[in-house]
C-alpha cells in the first residue's frame, strides 16, 4: 500500500480584500468584500514507502498548504487524502505518532530550556519507552553531531544549530513519513550539506518516506530522484528529476572551446556566455546534435559538450509563467508524468 | 503521477526495524503531565525575578479591596455583612492564593500562538493542546505558591486575619482550588478559540473578565452582593472559579454546603470540557495556518 495517496485535493482560502484609503475603510464597515484564493487545486499523487520526493514550486504555489493538509493541520475544501492509511485532518493519535512535520522557519523547541529538555518533552508526548528513547536520542545526537549543543538553551543556538536540534527532536519518535518544509532555509552551504547527508542516511536506514520542499535545488538534486512540481496550486509535473529538463526545456546548452577565440558563433545558436575561448550556446533541443556536428566540422574546437541547462534554470523557466496556470507549458505537458 | 510511476521511483526500504516501544496511554498521560509541569517549573525559575515583580504587582489589587472594606467595616460599627476587618484580611490573603492558582493560559495569547506557529506545532502532536495548557500552568503553581508564602506572611502581619479552619474545610479548599483551576482553564480555552473566528476579540474578552470580576467574588465577597445578583451568580460558573474556594476556607460553610460547592465545580468541569471539545472541533476546521 502506498504511504501517501492524494486524490483531487483542493483548498480554497477566503480572504478579505479592501482597497487603500479612508473611503474603502468606511465601506468595509458595512460590506466586507472577500475573494477566493485557490491555494491547491485538484492535486492527485501517490507516494510509495521509502520514496524521497521533492515538492517544488515558487512562493505561493501551494506546496506548504499541501504539506499542511497532509500533516493534518488544514482541512481541505474538497478531495481526499490517505497517509499511512489515515485521513490526516482527523489527526488521530495513531497517525500523529507516525509522522513529523518540520518547518524550517518555525521553532518547536522550548526556547528557554536546554535542547535535552525539549527532547525529554517529546519523549513524554509520544510515550516512548525510556530505553528506546535513550538509544534513539543518542543515535540522532551522534548522526547530527550535536552532542556539544544539547545542554545549551535553545535561545543560545545559531540558526543552523537550532535546525539540527529541531530535526533531531522531530525524529525522536521515529516517524515513518517526514514532511519537511524548507528544512535548510537560511543555512550556510556547509550546514545545508550536513542536513542533506543526514536526511539521506535517515531515509536509507529507516526506509522513511520523505516529502521535501526546498528552494535550494542542491537539496532536491541530492535527495530526490522524483520531483513533483506545482504552480498556482496545480500539478505541473510528477516524475524523475532527470526527466524534468526534457519535459519543460526546449533547448540544450552546447559548450565549445575554440582554437581561435573571438569567432562569431551566433549563426549556430543563441550565444549565452563567452569566457575567453569558451563559448556557451543555447540551441533548440531537436537541433543540438546537428549543431554540434557543424561546429566540429567548421571550427575543430578543442572541446565540445552538450548538456541540459542547469536544473535551477529549468525550474526558473517552468515557474516564469504568466498568471494563467501553466500557460507557458503545452497542455499535454500539464498532465502528470 | 500514477501509482505505477511512483512504483518506478521507489527506493526499496531496508528491512523493517522494530518500532519504538511505547508506554500505555494512562502511563503516558501521567508522564506527560509530570514532564510538562516540571518544564514549567524550570522555565519559570528562569524568570523568577519577573515572576516576583508580577506577584508584587498582584498584591496591589487585594490590598486596595482589603483597605477599603476594612475602613467600611470599622465605619459600620465593626463589620459589614458579618465580615470584620480580620475577616476581610483572611478573605483577601486567601484570595491572593486562589488568584494565583487560577492563572491559566490567557485568551489573549491565542493570537500570538497562532501567529508564531505554536498552534501548528501543537496540532501535529498526539496530545490535545488542552492537556498541555493544563499541565504547564499546573507546574507554574509551584512557583506561584512559593512566591505567595512570604507575601502572605507580610500581609498577615500588617492585617491580622481571623481564620479558624477545620479539616473538612482545609480538604475542600485543597480540592476546590484545583477544581477552580480546571474550570477557568476550560472556559478561557473556549474564549481563546474565538480568535479562530475573528482576530479582534479583545472586547469580548474584556466583557467576560468584567462579568467574572463582579460575579465571582473577586471584587467583593459574594455574601455582600444583593439577592438579585446572587440569583445570577448561581447560574454562572464564576463562583466556582473564585468565591467558592475562598469561602470554603474562610466562611463557616456547613458540610452539605461544601459538598454542594464541590458538586457545582464538578458540573462546571463537565460542562466546560464538553463545550471545549465541541468548540475546538469547529474552531480547528477554521484554522488556516497561513504563514506558519
Amino acid at each position: 500500500m502506498a504511504d501517501v495517496e492524494v486524490d483531487e485535493l483542493t483548498r480554497v482560502f477566503r480572504v478579505p480584500v479592501r482597497e487603500a484609503g479612508l473611503g474603502a475603510a468606511m465601506r468595509s464597515l458595512v460590506r466586507r468584500e472577500h475573494r477566493e484564493v485557490r491555494a491547491v487545486e485538484g492535486l492527485s499523487l501517490t507516494i510509495e514507502p521509502g520514496e524521497v520526493v521533492g515538492f517544488l514550486g515558487p512562493n505561493g504555489a501551494g506546496k506548504t498548504t499541501s504539506l499542511k493538509m497532509l500533516s493534518g493541520l488544514l482541512h481541505p475544501t474538497s478531495g481526499t487524502a490517505r497517509v499511512l492509511g489515515h485521513e490526516p485532518w482527523r489527526r488521530e493519535r495513531e497517525y500523529l505518532a507516525r509522522i513529523t512535520l518540520v518547518m524550517g522557519n518555525r521553532n518547536q523547541l522550548q526556547w528557554d530550556l536546554p535542547v535535552v529538555d525539549s527532547f525529554e518533552m517529546n519523549r513524554a508526548i509520544f510515550g516512548i519507552a525510556r530505553t528506546d528513547f535513550d538509544r534513539t536520542r543518542d543515535e540522532l545526537v551522534e548522526l547530527l553531531e550535536i552532542g556539544h549543543l544539547v545542554t545549551k538553551p535553545v535561545r543560545n543556538l545559531s540558526l543552523g544549530e537550532r535546525m539540527k536540534a529541531e530535526i533531531a527532536g522531530a525524529l525522536l519518535h521515529r516517524p515513518q513519513v517526514l514532511f519537511l518544509d524548507e528544512p535548510t532555509i537560511g543555512l550556510d552551504v556547509t550546514m545545508q550539506k550536513r542536513i542533506r547527508t543526514f536526511l539521506a542516511g535517515y531515509n536509507a536506514r529507516y526506509g522513511a518516506t520523505v516529502m521535501l520542499t526546498s528552494h535550494y535545488m542542491a537539496d532536491v538534486s541530492a535527495l530526490c530522484r522524483r520531483v513533483i512540481v506545482i504552480h498556482h496550486g496545480r500539478l505541473l509535473y510528477d516524475g524523475p528529476l532527470s526527466e524534468l529538463a526534457a519535459r519543460f526545456e526546449t533547448a540544450k546548452t552546447v559548450g565549445v572551446t575554440l582554437v581561435d577565440p573571438g569567432a562569431d558563433l551566433s549563426r549556430y545558436g543563441e550565444v549565452v556566455a563567452v569566457d575567453g575561448a569558451r563559448v556557451t550556446l543555447r540551441v533548440p533541443r531537436a537541433d543540438a546534435s546537428a549543431v554540434a556536428a557543424r561546429l566540429l566540422a567548421d571550427l575543430q574546437p578543442t572541446d565540445l559538450t552538450i548538456e541540459d541547462p542547469p536544473i535551477d534554470d529549468v525550474i526558473e523557466r517552468v515557474f516564469a509563467t504568466p498568471d494563467e496556470p501553466g500557460s507557458a507549458v503545452p497542455s499535454d505537458e500539464k498532465l502528470p508524468g | 503521477m500514477s501509482a505505477d510511476t511512483a512504483q518506478q521511483h521507489r527506493v526499496p526500504p531496508p528491512p523493517a526495524r522494530p518500532p519504538l516501544a511505547r508506554v500505555g496511554r494512562p502511563r503516558q498521560m501521567l508522564d506527560f503531565y509530570a514532564t510538562v509541569a516540571r518544564t514549567a517549573v524550570q522555565e519559570q525559575f528562569q524568570y523568577r525575578a519577573a515572576n516576583y515583580m508580577y506577584m508584587i504587582g498582584m498584591v496591589v489589587e487585594p490590598v486596595i479591596y482589603l483597605v477599603v472594606w476594612s475602613v467600611v467595616a470599622e465605619a459600620s460599627g465593626g463589620s459589614v455583612g458579618g465580615y470584620t476587618p480580620g475577616g476581610f484580611a483572611a478573605y483577601y490573603i486567601v484570595w491572593m492564593l486562589v488568584r494565583n492558582m487560577n492563572i491559566v493560559f490567557t485568551p489573549y495569547g491565542w493570537e500570538f500562538r497562532i501567529r508564531e506557529g505554536q498552534l501548528s506545532g501543537m496540532l501535529v502532536r498526539p496530545i490535545h493542546p488542552l492537556h498541555y495548557d493544563l499541565a504547564y500552568f499546573a507546574g507554574w503553581k509551584v512557583i506561584a505558591v512559593l512566591l505567595w508564602v512570604p507575601i502572605a506572611v507580610v500581609l498577615a502581619l500588617l492585617f491580622p486575619p481571623e481564620l479558624s479552619v477545620n479539616l473538612a474545610q482545609a480538604a475542600t479548599f485543597f480540592v476546590a482550588i484545583w477544581g477552580a483551576y480546571v474550570i477557568r482553564t476550560l472556559l478561557l480555552f473556549v474564549l481563546g478559540l474565538v480568535t479562530l473566528w475573528t482576530t479582534r476579540v479583545a472586547a469580548l474578552f474584556e466583557l467576560y473578565f468584567a462579568a467574572e470580576l463582579l460575579l465571582s467574588g473577586r471584587l467583593v465577597p459574594l455574601d455582600l452582593m444583593p439577592d438579585a445578583v446572587l440569583r445570577w451568580v448561581d447560574l454562572l460558573p464564576f463562583r466556582s472559579t473564585f468565591g467558592f474556594p475562598i469561602e470554603a476556607l474562610v466562611s463557616d460553610l456547613s458540610g452539605p454546603q461544601l459538598v454542594r460547592g464541590l458538586l457545582a465545580q464538578l458540573f462546571w468541569i463537565g460542562f466546560g470540557w464538553l463545550l471545549a471539545m465541541v468548540v475546538w472541533k469547529r474552531a480547528i476546521r477554521r484554522y488556516s495556518a497561513v504563514g506558519n
